[in-house]
Parts: structure tokens; C-alpha cells; sequence
């Protein structure tokens, strides 16, 4: 199951990611193993999406999404 | 200045590091340089409680020590290098109460480098209104700094802050977060002997960054490369790793010392702003409401006081020709230095305005918004979701709006937002659309509604922005992006905005501006000066012995022999005769040399346009005497054919010249003053250039 494939509203744990770069960058924004991540909504043209994670809200683009691995 | 103590302010974006900054130092502050690299460096003073001075430096938001911008690697390096002149004695971390978590890792690594800290809790207001208690005593003796609760929008804790720097250690007495060495031990082990280095994180850092930072000599950069393949260090696995650790710290830290509320309150509020203000309708709708709202009122708002500035600058003209005797210095002084300085101040309220709106959206959260609902349609033409406001800005002003694109952290994404932000529509555009239309356009209604004069300065508008979208296109495939794109940002809660901040963005842009495109058009203007005052030879002693002579002065009115001696003499000066030298090349735009010396007058500025034609065909008068320029220009005509100079064909050639060409010496210095580097205005230049040359031939040759 990846981040990418929640629907809005719906809630997953943080597992491991795919690719390393951006591994690095989510980590540091808090989106780390373990974490739980909330979809909060999508912009209105499908993408980015808004995800509730650490306690505030971060913005990506799906194709980032994708490379998080959920639980 | 002189200070007594160097302290710098660091953060992540969004904690109020620049509202502590501005309440901190006031008005007391200026922005430079750090040097060598395009990040501004905003520097202030504040008295401490003990009388000594305090010098602080705001450095850039960000949310860790690994650097993802030019702005953001300047925070490694300063506290780094311990030859740099900014080089702090201490350090205040601001942290955001309400949001700890991720805003402790960048705490970890700025202590771990050990130098003295102090930490700003600010935002107390917030947590406490979301029930996060924090055991501050707790927290302070777990890190081993003082940490200070502040709200620095309400002014609170800054004095017990202030008291804090002026009696913070000179020694760093922090804990440690990591055990750093356990992540590449014979690595920073190596690096730390070879280098001497006591700090090894510092090491682990140089093993990380040593590329990009310029204290290190070559032989240290090239050697600390060899290690790292002696000991097959990933960079990135590396940093992984480290920040797994940090957050396990933090956590541990935060289980201990910060109470919360199981669910989380504050948010709805935000998330019910944000299910309006991101809708999939009223969003785009509420989005092109604020922009129209903008646009309008940078056009409405600025132009009271931009007449204001250009009519005071009129009357300390006239008042200096008044007082100082005839001669060329003085008209060096009087038409060259400050007609041109009258030229970069007009645009003041026009900056300011632009500055007060971004800085507004920016301090409410609603920009993250706007590049949120923006980024998939800007992105398919090499743009980035924040290139929308520069964009819209550039219908105003292509100066404040390149100033702007500083809050694109993509390089590439910037430099096109950049690169084609002078293609919109500016207002300095405008009088000459308006002048060249009411010549050719005729002024009447089709389909009952739509005046023709009205549709074809529409017409351009759009065409402008038609421009600038399919250029932006093409950048996309011609520029190499350094980075790999990606879009992980954090959508701040909503909040009010700080009106201090916003007059002192409004403030510092226009004072940058002043300072840093003055100074061009001011050289520019007294070229320009020289150019029209001066001819080649005794050509102007020629025309003054003519007009001098009884037949002249007995038949003509004072009034209109001076008019037809200054076009006489125009005609003769360098600018002249540069634009019969020109002729040839224009000619096949269906200019003549009267519209060269127009294109080369109006090369510092494009509004010199209409003045320069109002000379040329000798009216004594100004951009706002359209009339008569107007007039002249109708019936002005071509000495060979008989025709009429001003046809459809070479108006719209025209236009299309003054639609894409550089004419701004403003822009091309701010672009400049952006990028540190000549080879971005020059690239502009040329490529507007040859775009206006062909649009000016296609649409000549089409329409004749």
C-alpha cells in the first residue's frame, strides 16, 4: 500500500519509502517510520495532495506520495 | 556599527523568526550580502539590558542544517566557518510551541555544533490555546540551555529574551542530542585529525557539504573526498540514519517534557479556511478575486502619489533651473541625474503597494494555498505554483515582481518566472499602447458593446501573457535544472497578518530598489543626457548661428523658434545621429530615424517613448499633453511618399517592438541584482530583442 493510493480522510502508518533522495526529505519533515499520516485533501486539479503528519500539515506532489510505503 | 555581541536567529519558516527579528531591532536593520552568493543578509542592533550592543543576524528559515537551497546553505556555512566575519557568539533557536516536533531537529543540529544556544519557545499563545502543556524547566534542563517563552506578535517574553542573550555562556553547555560518531566513526574520526576539528559533528557535517562550502581549500575539499571513498560514505544513507536518530531523541524528550490533548483541536479552524479558500470552485474563484482586487489596486492605490512624487520632482526641476545659473552642469544635474532619479522614485508606490499584498498572502498562509492550487497547471509549462503571482504582479511592474520570486525555492522554476515575467503587459507599456491605438485603432463600437480601441489594448494584454507562458515552454527544455524537481511544503495555519511586517516589507523592498536600481538608471540617464545634449562636431553652433539670424527671429514666436532649435538640435546630437546610423537595421520594421531615436531614448525606460516623440515633432509638452503629441504624430509625414509616417501597419509593428523588447534599464538591473550574474539580463535582453524584431517584421510586412 502506498501513501498515493489513500483516499482523502483516510489514515496510514509510515513503513519505509522507495526511493532514497526523497526519503531523506520527508524524514526531515517530519513524515518518518512509524508515523501516522491523514490525507487531508487534494488540490483541486488532482494534485498536490495535503497530508496531516507530526502534527501539522505538509504539502507533496502524488508522484512524491508514491514513493511512501504504508503498513 | 559597532557591537559588544553577535547573535544569530535561526528556524524553520513560519516559527516568527522575522517578527522577533523586526521587534528586535526596529527599524535599526539593513539588508547586504553575504558575500560571494545571492542571499541577502538582514542585519540589525538591539541594546541589551546591561548596555551592551547586540548585532543580529536574521538568517534564512530553514528546517534542517542539510541545505536544499543557496539561501539555506548560507546557515551551515556562517556557523561553520570560524573565519566568517558573521560568524555568531551565540545562537537563538526560535522554535514553534505548538509544532515541536519537526522543529527540534534543526535545534539538535545547530547544538550538536556546539556553540552557545538559546532557545525562543515563541507562538506560547498557540499552544497553550491547543492545551500543549510544556514543562519548560524540564525542557531546559534536558537540553542544558536557557529557553525563554516568547510571543513575539504580542511583544511578550522579549525582555526576559534579551536577558537571556546578555547572560548566555561563552562556552556551549548543551548536552548532546546523538551519539554522532556512531554513524560514520573512522570517517569523522579521519576527518577531525587531518583537519583538526574537536567537534565531530562539525566533521560529519564537511564530510557532508564539503563540496559546496568556500572556506575549504581545495587540498581539504579533494582529501575529505578521498576519505569518504576510502570509507564507501553514502551521503544520503548518512543523513538518513541521522535523522532517524534525532527524531528517536526528540521523541523521547517530547514524552517527557510536553503534555497534549489526544486529538488535536487548533486545526479545524484552519481546515474549514481551508475547505472554502481550496475548493475546487470557489477556490480558482476566490483566487481571481483577490488578484483582480490586487491589480486594481496597485493601478488605483499608486497613482495619487505617483503623481505626486512625478510633480514634486517637476518642481525641484524647475526650482534648480530657476536658482542655478545656465550651463551644462546644471542641466547635467537637473535633466540628466535627476530626471532619471525622478524616473526610479515614481515607481515607489507601485513596490510598495505590490510588497504590502505579498506580504500579506504570505503572513496569512494563503500563498502556500495559491501554489498548492496552482502548481499542476503552472508546472506543465516549465513554472512552479508561485510563479503566479510574479506573473500577475508583472502587469504592474516588472520590478517588485522579479524582486518577488524569492519565495520559489526551485532554482530552475525561478530563473524562468524571471525570465519571463518582463514579457507581461507593465504599466509603463501602457501610454504607448494608448497613444499608438488612438492613432490607428478607429474609435468605434462592434457588436454594439465592444469599442475596437478598447478590445486592441485587450488584445494585447492577453497577447502578453499568451507570450510569456509559451516562452516560459520553451526555457523548460533549454535550461538544466540542478536540482530534481519536487514539492514537499508545509501548509502553515492560517493567521492574521502582522501589520508591522508588512510595513517594514514594504520599507525594506522599496528601499533595496531605490538603492540598487537608482543607481543604474541614474548612470543610464546621464549617458542618455550626453547622447541628446551633445552633437558630433559644430553642428549645434551651426543651428544656434541660423536660428539666430533676423529672417528667424523677426518671423517666429519666441515659443515655437525654441521648439524648432531643440529638434533641430536633436536631430543633430549623438542620440541623432545614432539614430541614422540605426535607420538601416529598422527600416524593415517600417521605422524611420525619428522612431530610432525614440527606441534608443526609451532604451533606460519605456514611458521616455511618448516624451521622446513629443520632442522629436517639437510639442513642447509631456506624456500628459497626449493631445497634441497626438496630433503631430497624425499628421506627420513621410517627406519621400507624401503618406502618412503612422499607418497600421508600423503602429502595430511598433507595439509589438515595445511588447517585447528590454526597454527597462530597472528590470535588467534588478534581474542583475537576483541572479549576481550579467549573463541572466544579457540572455534576457538578447532573446527579447530578437523576439521583438521578428514580431515587429512579421506583423509589418502582414499588415501592410
Amino acid at each position: 500500500m502506498r501513501l498515493s493510493q489513500l483516499e482523502v480522510g483516510e489514515k496510514g502508518i509510515v513503513k519505509e519509502f522507495t526511493d532514497l533522495e526523497m526519503s531523506v526529505k520527508l524524514m526531515e519533515m517530519g513524515c518518518l517510520p512509524g508515523e501516522e499520516i491523514r490525507i487531508e485533501r487534494v488540490a483541486p486539479l488532482g494534485d498536490p495532495i495535503a497530508i496531516n503528519v507530526s502534527g501539522y500539515q505538509l504539502s507533496l506532489r502524488k508522484r512524491e506520495a508514491h514513493t511512501i510505503v504504508l503498513q | 556599527m559597532k557591537a559588544d555581541i553577535r547573535v544569530a536567529l535561526i528556524g524553520n519558516p513560519n516559527t516568527g523568526k522575522s517578527t522577533l527579528f523586526n521587534v528586535l531591532t526596529g527599524l535599526n536593520q539593513k539588508i547586504g550580502n553575504f558575500p560571494g552568493v545571492t542571499v541577502d543578509k538582514k542585519v540589525g542592533y538591539t541594546t541589551l539590558p546591561d548596555g551592551r550592543q547586540a548585532e543580529i543576524i536574521d538568517l534564512p528559515g530553514t528546517y534542517s542544517i542539510y541545505p536544499k537551497s543557496q539561501d539555506e546553505s548560507i546557515v551551515f556555512s556562517v556557523l561553520a566557518d570560524k573565519h566568517n566575519p558573521h560568524r555568531p557568539d551565540l545562537v537563538v533557536v526560535i522554535l514553534d510551541a505548538s509544532n515541536l516536533k519537526r522543529n527540534l531537529l534543526l535545534y539538535s543540529q545547530v547544538a550538536d555544533l556546539k556553540i552557545p544556544v538559546v532557545v525562543a519557545l515563541n507562538m506560547m499563545d498557540l499552544a497553550k490555546k491547543a492545551d500543549i502543556d510544556i514543562d519548560i524547566n524540564l525542557f531546559a534542563k534536558k537540553l542544558g540551555v536557557p529557553v525563554v517563552p516568547i510571543s513575539a506578535r504580542k511583544n511578550e517574553g522579549i525582555a526576559q529574551l534579551k536577558n537571556a542573550i546578555s547572560f548566555a555562556n561563552k562556552f556551549a553547555l548543551q548536552e548532546d542530542s546523538i551519539d554522532v560518531s556512531t554513524i560514520a566513526p573512522d570517517l569523522v574520526a579521519s576527518i577531525s585529525r587531518e583537519l583538526d576539528i574537536d567537534n565531530p559533528y562539525l566533521a560529519l557535517q564537511l564530510a557532508h557539504q564539503h563540496e559546496n562550502l568556500t572556506f575549504l581549500t581545495k587540498e581539504q575539499s579533494d582529501r575529505i573526498e578521498e576519505l569518504e571513498k576510502e570509507f564507501s560514505f553514502n551521503s544520503q544513507k548518512a543523513q538518513g540514519a541521522e535523522t532517524i536518530a534525532r527524531y528517536a531523541f526528540i521523541n523521547d524528550l517530547l514524552y517527557d517534557t510536553v503534555k497534549k490533548p489526544l486529538t488535536p483541536q487548533g486545526e479545524t479552524h484552519s481546515n474549514k479556511i481551508d475547505k472554502i479558500l481550496t475548493h475546487k470552485v470557489f477556490g480558482f474563484i476566490i483566487f481571481f478575486g483577490i488578484l483582480m482586487f490586487m491589480f486594481q489596486a496597485i493601478f488605483s492605490w499608486s497613482s495619487y502619489p505617483m503623481e505626486l512624487i512625478a510633480d514634486a520632482f517637476v518642481w525641484v526641476q524647475n526650482w534648480l533651473h530657476h536658482v542655478l545659473p545656465a550651463g551644462p552642469l546644471t542641466s547635467l544635474l537637473v535633466d540628466g541625474v535627476i530626471a532619471g532619479l525622478s524616473g526610479v522614485m515614481v515607481f515607489i508606490p507601485q513596490i510598495a503597494i505590490l510588497f504590502a499584498f505579498i506580504s500579506i498572502l504570505e503572513d496569512t498562509g494563503y500563498m502556500s494555498r495559491v501554489t498548492f492550487m496552482m502548481d499542476k497547471l503552472m508546472r506543465k509549462v516549465g513554472l512552479n505554483g508561485k510563479s503566479v503571482v510574479p506573473l500577475i504582479g508583472g502587469f504592474a511592474c516588472a520590478v517588485p515582481s522579479i524582486m518577488s520570486t524569492r519565495t520559489i525555492e526551485n532554482w530552475k522554476d525561478r530563473m524562468i518566472t524571471i525570465m519571463v515575467t518582463p514579457l507581461v503587459t507593465c504599466s509603463a507599456r501602457l501610454p504607448i499602447y494608448t497613444l499608438l491605438i488612438a492613432l490607428v485603432v478607429p474609435n468605434r463600437n462592434v457588436w454594439w458593446l465592444f469599442n475596437l480601441q478598447g478590445l486592441a489594448l485587450t488584445g494585447m494584454y492577453i497577447f502578453s501573457l499568451i507570450s510569456a507562458v509559451t516562452v516560459a515552454w520553451v526555457f523548460k527544455f533549454i535550461l538544466k535544472g540542478k536540482e530534481r524537481g519536487y514539492f514537499i511544503m508545509e501548509l502553515p495555519v492560517y493567521r492574521a497578518p502582522r501589520w508591522s511586517n508588512v510595513i517594514y516589507s514594504m520599507y525594506e523592498r522599496s528601499k533595496a530598489f531605490v538603492l540598487q536600481a537608482g543607481k543604474v538608471i541614474i548612470a543610464i540617464s546621464v549617458i542618455l543626457w550626453v547622447l541628446a545634449s551633445y552633437g558630433p562636431g559644430d553642428r549645434f553652433a551651426k543651428i544656434d548661428a541660423q536660428y539666430s539670424q533676423p529672417k528667424y527671429t523677426k518671423t517666429m514666436s519666441a515659443d515655437s523658434l525654441s521648439r524648432t532649435v531643440s529638434s533641430a538640435k536633436l536631430e543633430n546630437s549623438y542620440a541623432g545621429v545614432l539614430g541614422h546610423v540605426i535607420e538601416p537595421v529598422i527600416r524593415p520594421l517600417g521605422f524611420d530615424w525619428k522612431i530610432g531615436i525614440a527606441l534608443i531614448t526609451s532604451f533606460a525606460a519605456r514611458e521616455v517613448f511618448v516624451g521622446t516623440m513629443a520632442t522629436i515633432y517639437s510639442v513642447n509638452g509631456s506624456a500628459e499633453k497626449m493631445e497634441s503629441v497626438y496630433e503631430k504624430m497624425h499628421q506627420a509625414k513621410n517627406p519621400d511618399t507624401g503618406q502618412p509616417v503612422f499607418t497600421l501597419a508600423v503602429a502595430f509593428s511598433l507595439m509589438m517592438f515595445y511588447a517585447f523588447a528590454m526597454q527597462c534599464a530597472s528590470t535588467m538591473a534588478i534581474v542583475y541584482r537576483e541572479t549576481k550574474n550579467w549573463r541572466w539580463p544579457a540572455i534576457q535582453f538578447t532573446y527579447m530583442a530578437v523576439l521583438a524584431y521578428v514580431a515587429s517584421f512579421v506583423v509589418f510586412h502582414l499588415l501592410r
